[in-house]
């Protein structure tokens, strides 16, 4: 059931994009805003239609302008989270559920809006919901059209960061259960970090790059056109304890890391991201430095990039750290592969929604 | 007290509005969703009947319902009596200088609806027949519904496109409107005065029945 995506186009905006979405895949869109991603998911949707194109689910086309192909909206089985959730304001939760069902059945829709974490709230009007309710509303409603594609549009742009953190969270564990393809359109590197399979990285309407989440966030060219400063490495991580002092202490393949406040009881696995420009290197393990993380590895590669910067890939027990350092900085300290060096990192520069815990199969089971 | 004249206004505005509904929803939703080159030209043609003055609106529409007339031909030939002067004849002007009233309102129902909304209700799968049902005519009833008033409203007080279009035979094209006009040419003040009051009286509940209404339905909806 993977989804297929092609698309060339001149107005409103200069587009010429193609992707490949497999069943169960979360695939990142990024891009500044008025790169066009938005406009291509509008066009999975039928929302729009572009001069040459074609969108197919599971080998059946959608929209196919050379064999003139164009199914309405309502007759392609997508579901959608808008931006600002465009919920129905005169229906209850539960209503809004039922309305994108084929047919009407309250006990599923309850199952769902479950599913999101909504029990209790099904009859209460979406003005009665705060932000982060609202958005859970329209992510079981677009569950119940039951989508053979499920896009998602910035759907946590519009609440603060602590629900943010919390919704990721719960997009993560549903996302186990999900067997369809899923696109998610958003221009924060982190939320694609943390949330994607892989990433299609878009400016003014072209694909600069497509890949793994890892690959395009180690490749300072993919991602020269949402800022270098976004390139960062993902470890995973499980919470040990939270100490008196408000800082969490966590075992990561690379030793222990100590950041502030992570969310999660002793046992959960988390992945954390480092962005590259926080983390300092030095030959020699410092001593008396006020840095809580000194992490240990081998220099795997070192890639020079267009400006004065380099980018140090670094294999800490077979995982990947990314610094990012000066040139200047690495002919001083001779680094070539295979030397070991250490990865300086600050606690405070782990921002809190930079960590986000790890879909976990057997939860379900408990 | 002219009950035969108030019956017929009341007749006449029932029947106006019944017409009425559905056009307006059909006409505002299409202003209030399509953008093209002649919607200014439309929206100005439909807003006209506001600014002329009733009688020259009476005129031409009794020119182009009259005997010698296509459409005055045809009504003949169909159901063997004039268009002009008949109650029917007063129904199609009514309709006419109404539709700003009903399509105004109703348009800006349609357009207060965002467009996501009505995108949501097609990727929820709903055609376009089951959107209109099951979201944009309950997020538009208001508009709806003060198109509908004004409309009834304004039927009941119409004086003189009326008086051009139906002239005044009793129990035929003779409103309520026509009748108080009658009663105080011939110096039946009392009776003027009755019929006016009982016409303020229905004027007032429609408006207060309205406003009632819209604000049940403001706290349904927020």
């Amino acid at each position: 059931m993977a989804l297929e995506v092609m698309a060339q186009a001149d107005v409103p905006i200069p587009l010429d994009v193609a992707f490949r979405v497999e069943p169960g895949e979360l695939l990142a869109l990024v891009g500044h805003s008025g790169s066009g991603k938005t406009t291509l998911l509008r066009m999975i949707a039928g929302l729009w239609r572009p001069q040459v194109a074609r969108v197919a689910v599971n080998g059946t086309a959608w929209l196919d302008t050379a064999a003139r192909v164009d199914l309405p909206t309502h007759r392609r089985r997508v579901g959608i989270v808008f931006q600002n959730y465009a919920l129905f304001p005169h229906m209850t939760a539960v209503q809004n559920v039922i309305a994108a069902m084929d047919t009407p059945d309250l006990g599923e829709a309850e199952r769902v809006l479950d599913l999101v974490n909504l029990h209790g709230l099904a009859d209460r009007k979406p003005a009665q919901l705060s932000g982060g309710q609202q958005q859970r509303v329209a992510v079981a409603r677009a569950l119940a059209r039951r989508p053979e594609a499920l896009l998602l549009d910035e759907p946590f742009s519009a609440v603060d960061r602590a629900t943010r953190e919390k919704l990721y969270g719960e997009i993560i564990d549903l996302r186990a259960s999900l067997a369809m393809p899923v696109v998610l359109v958003t221009h924060d590197m982190n939320e694609a970090q943390l949330l994607a399979d892989r990433m299609v990285v878009i400016e003014r309407g072209r694909v600069v790059r497509t890949g793994t989440t890892a690959e395009v966030m180690a490749d300072p060219d993919a991602l020269r056109a949402m800022g270098i400063r976004e390139v960062a490495a993902m470890l995973p991580a499980v919470v040990v304890e939270h100490g008196a002092d408000g800082l969490t202490r966590l075992d990561a393949p690379t030793g222990p890391l100590f950041l502030p406040g992570v969310e999660g009881a002793p046992g959960t696995r988390v992945r954390v991201r480092i962005m590259a420009h926080d983390v300092i290197l030095s030959r020699l393990r410092p001593e008396g430095l006020s840095a809580q993380n000194i992490i240990a590895g081998k220099v795997a590669r070192v890639v020079p990039g267009a400006g004065p910067g380099v980018m140090v890939h670094i294999d800490v027990a077979g995982h990947e750290m990314l610094a990012r350092i000066t040139r200047r900085a690495a002919e001083q300290m001779v680094l070539a592969p295979g030397e070991t060096v250490h990865a300086i990192l600050k606690s405070m520069s782990v921002a809190r929604d930079h960590v986000a815990h790890t879909p976990d199969m057997g939860r379900a089971s408990e | 007290m002219d009950w035969t004249a108030l019956w017929l206004s009341m007749r006449l505005a029932a029947w106006t509005v019944a017409i009425l509904l559905p056009i307006s929803v059909l006409m505002g939703r299409f202003l209030a969703y399509r953008q093209f080159r002649a919607k200014g030209m439309v929206e100005a043609l439909v807003m006209l009947p506001l600014v002329l003055p009733p009688t020259v609106f009476g005129f031409y529409l009794l020119v182009a319902f009259g005997r010698n007339s296509p459409v005055g031909d045809l009504w003949q030939g169909l159901f063997g009596h004039q268009l002009v002067f008949s109650f029917e004849g007063l129904v199609v002007a009514s309709v006419i200088f109404n539709l700003p009233f009903a399509v105004q309102p109703a348009q800006r129902g349609f357009e207060a609806i965002p467009v996501e909304v009505r995108e949501a209700a097609s990727c929820c799968g709903m055609s376009p027949l089951a959107s209109l049902w099951k979201v944009e005519l309950p997020l538009a009833w208001p508009g709806l519904m003060t198109a509908m008033v004004l409309t009834f409203a304004h039927t009941l007080g119409e004086f003189g496109i009326v008086l051009m279009v139906g002239g005044s035979i009793p129990g035929e094209t003779k409103t309520i409107a026509i009748s108080i006009y009658d009663k105080v040419q011939g110096f039946d003040d009392r009776s003027a005065g009755i019929m006016s009051a009982v016409l303020v009286a229905i004027s007032l509940f429609t408006i207060a029945l309205t406003y009632w209404l819209s604000a049940r339905m403001g706290r349904r909806l927020s």
